[in-house]
């Protein structure tokens, strides 16, 4: 921050220079964009041109019109889906952002042995969601798991049989999953924070809470937003882990909408309708990153470093 | 703040990449396998026919330097969606594994696989090898187009001798005296039956079996026939009622809903001695003679047909599961991968070395004259007894998740999970399949 403040000035003072290279910077872009092109922009369009046919993966397509959208929205099984995505992602947000914002907070100190925990912390983010859900499904064994192996029967519930239960179960391996992730996001963000503004607060007898809630909690409001996002959207693409982990099971208790597009496409075999599903993702998945971009002010241009 | 601002930007464009990825994923499955165009590639299941297989294919090969057999396993449940995307995709293999039924139709209907008719008639030992009963499994309005390849696998009800003996109890051979057993064994700590409902198949065996004692073969013959109501069948709503009574007594053991079936945890449960009985395919045999060796050998395991319901119209004789699984050869593969498939087929099938290794293995080979080999088999209490049980059955009926088409089979199987969870009753169980017919 106090590096670009530097920086940002000196631009207006030779205009031309600056013209040009932002013009050789356009072309920075172009080989992420051949990719976004090919494996992002394509497909989509791929997507949207299904979702008005019908075909069952193997046949030819038939335009059908609206028909799969209709099939799609109307199904019982679609809204209840949604209904389990909006409760994941609350559910994710509410466990995710405080842990991993004082785990942030906590991980930024310099003392060694914060280091090391950090490292510690860190591991779950190596780990493929695959061998996660494979490892907590062996855990949660109703019968061969942790619980009935140390005789412990507080831990050897139903985990994942149990539709209110299994739920929450996986809001928490998703949390043991990414909390890591996101705590390095905010660990970066507390490092940032000026040491003077801290010293300040000392010389003016604020206390560590003082410091927390009107310095650290303040200058992390953008942090939080990036880390939000990716939570929010994350959720709407949280399949690898939940589909290992019940399958959607029981019932239809932990089926959020991408492992719902998944089953109807590639289970059912209906692509018209799993398409109109994947196109509402998209869309739904755009609209929420922009909301929650947008919560952080409209003036963007206000400092962060406001009060120095 | 233009970091800021930057990372924002950031989130927003790995939000998009996240979703699009999500919605590319599964166009395509590795084909590596193209290396000799003339080799044939062939897939097949992980489990209990897994060691049979590889051997068949590595003796072939041996002897068939040029047109060796690239053999990949997939587990079942991967399989099942994998194969299809790829057979749609022209990317299937050329020896494609099946369960006959409706997937075989809707490969057939998209002339995916090929006319086996002149084969046959050139070869006619291949036919008539086979029990006819399994052969026509892979026969489709009159045409063949797959070749049975495993051993015969009707639904069996498991039980452990040593917990009967526990509680004093004798094995039930009617519904009634099942239900009596529940209590019983609840009481002396041990679960009566174990169930892998998480993989959600093996709770269709339950339902098959009670609906065909209750009304006979011919009411799921209506449903397959797409007869209008057909799911509102009496015999379908006792069937699923009896079921949720099984539950509500603590019938299955605790926690069935999260065991899955395909790691085999629940044979599992059975020779640990946390459940007393299993009803599975015959498969679990050879699940069992691996898992458990000691247990086979000791002779624990106990085996019947699905106990009689009193005043049902099913002969109690009849039975539900898998004839056997089958092989199709794929319409896309080249000229020489069909040729080295369908000899493969000819001479690598259920010769001697191969029926013997399948008897080897715990399973019941579909062909004529197996009685003799299952004789002398170290199994053969258990593989004749089967055997004469899918021989004689007046009826034996395919798995309707396999009979029927893909969409109807994965509407039936997640409609009968909630059925066992209690989430919803049997008539609101008969209008949701309802509404599947016909389509």
């Amino acid at each position: 921050m106090a590096l670009q403040t530097k920086t940002v000035p000196a631009l207006p003072v030779r205009p031309a220079p600056g013209r040009r290279s932002g013009a050789s910077l356009g072309w920075f872009a172009a080989p992420a964009l051949v990719f976004f092109v090919i494996f992002a922009i394509i497909p989509l369009a791929g997507v949207i041109f299904l979702s008005f046919t019908s075909w069952n993966g193997l046949g030819d397509i038939t335009l059908t019109g609206f028909d799969s959208w209709i099939t799609a929205l109307t199904s019982p099984v679609t809204a209840n889906a949604i209904w389990v995505t909006v409760k994941i992602m609350f559910f994710s947000l509410i466990v995710q952002v405080p842990i991993s914002l004082l785990l942030g907070v906590f991980t930024a100190g310099t003392q060694r042995y914060r280091a090391l925990l950090a490292v510690i912390y860190f591991v779950p983010l190596l780990l493929s969601s695959a061998a996660v859900a494979i490892a907590y499904k062996a855990l949660l064994d109703p019968n061969f798991g942790v619980g009935p192996g140390l005789n412990l029967p507080f831990l050897a519930q139903d985990w994942l049989g149990d539709p209110d239960l299994a739920l929450f179960v996986v809001v928490f391996v998703i949390a043991w999953q990414f909390v890591p992730f996101h705590t390095l996001i905010y660990q970066g963000g507390v490092r940032q924070i000026p040491a003077s503004f801290y010293e300040a607060a000392q010389i003016d007898g604020a206390g560590r809470m003082q410091q927390f809630f009107h310095i650290t909690l303040p200058q992390l409001k953008y942090t939080m937003i990036t880390s939000s996002t990716l939570m929010v959207v994350g959720s709407l693409a949280y399949f690898d882990l939940i589909f290992v982990l019940t399958a959607g099971g029981p019932g239809y208790a932990t089926r959020l909408l991408p492992l719902h597009m998944y089953l109807t496409g590639f289970q059912a075999n209906d692509m018209g309708a799993a398409s109109a599903l994947g196109v509402i993702l998209v869309v739904v998945g755009l609209g929420l990153a922009v909301l929650v971009q947008s919560l952080g002010g409209r003036n963007r241009a206000a400092s962060q470093l406001e009060g120095a | 703040m233009k970091n800021s601002k930057l990372s924002g930007m950031a989130a927003v464009a790995s939000a998009l990449t996240l979703t699009l990825t999500l919605g590319a994923c599964g166009s395509s499955g590795p084909q590596d396998t193209t290396a000799d165009a003339g080799s044939p590639t062939m897939w097949a299941l992980t489990g209990a026919n897994e060691a049979v297989t590889g051997a068949s294919v590595e003796s072939w090969n041996a002897a068939h330097n040029d047109a060796a057999i690239q053999l990949d396993y997939f587990a079942n449940d991967a399989y099942k969606t994998k194969v299809r995307t790829a057979i749609g995709a022209g990317e299937g293999p050329t020896l494609i594994h099946g369960w006959g039924g409706g997937v075989l139709q809707s490969y057939v209907d998209e002339g995916h696989v090929m006319d086996l008719t002149s084969f046959l008639e050139e070869n006619p030992e291949v036919k008539e090898r086979y029990i006819p009963a399994v052969f026509d499994n892979g026969v489709i309005d009159g045409t063949s187009y797959a070749l049975p390849y495993t051993g015969m696998q009707p639904v069996v009800m498991y039980y452990n001798k040593e917990l009967f003996e526990q509680i004093g109890a004798e094995p039930p051979q009617t519904w009634d005296e099942l239900m009596d057993l529940v209590p019983k064994f609840n009481e002396a700590g041990i679960a009566p039956f174990a169930l892998g409902g998480q993989s959600k198949w093996p709770n269709l065996m339950w339902f098959s079996y009670l609906v065909d004692r209750v009304g006979g073969p011919e009411v799921f013959k209506a449903i397959l026939d797409g007869e209008e109501e057909a799911w509102s069948d009496p015999a379908v709503i006792e069937a699923l009622t009896m079921i949720q009574e099984l539950v509500e007594a603590d019938g299955f053991i605790n926690g069935f809903s999260s065991v899955a079936a395909d790691g085999g945890a629940d044979a599992a449960l059975l020779y640990t001695g946390k459940a007393a009985m299993l009803l599975q395919g015959a498969w679990v045999y050879q699940t069992l003679k691996n898992d458990a060796p000691d247990f086979v050998s000791s002779g624990n395991l106990g085996y019947l047909n699905f106990p009689a319901v009193e005043g049902g119209a099913g002969d109690p004789e009849n039975i539900v599961g898998n004839p056997s699984n089958f092989w199709s050869v794929s319409a896309s593969a080249s000229d020489e991968q069909k040729d080295a498939a369908l000899e493969y087929l000819k001479d690598g099938l259920y010769n001697e070395e191969y029926t013997q290794d399948l008897i080897e293995s715990g399973a019941i080979p579909p062909t004529v004259g197996a009685e003799e080999l299952l004789a002398q088999s170290e199994d053969k209490d258990f593989l004749t007894e089967v055997y004469t049980m899918a021989t004689e059955a007046p009826s034996f009926q395919l798995s309707w998740d396999q009979a029927l088409s893909p969409d109807q089979g994965s509407a039936m199987l997640a409609n009968l999970d909630r059925i066992f969870l209690g989430e919803i009753t049997p008539e609101e169980f008969a209008e949701t399949m309802n509404g599947t017919l016909g389509e």
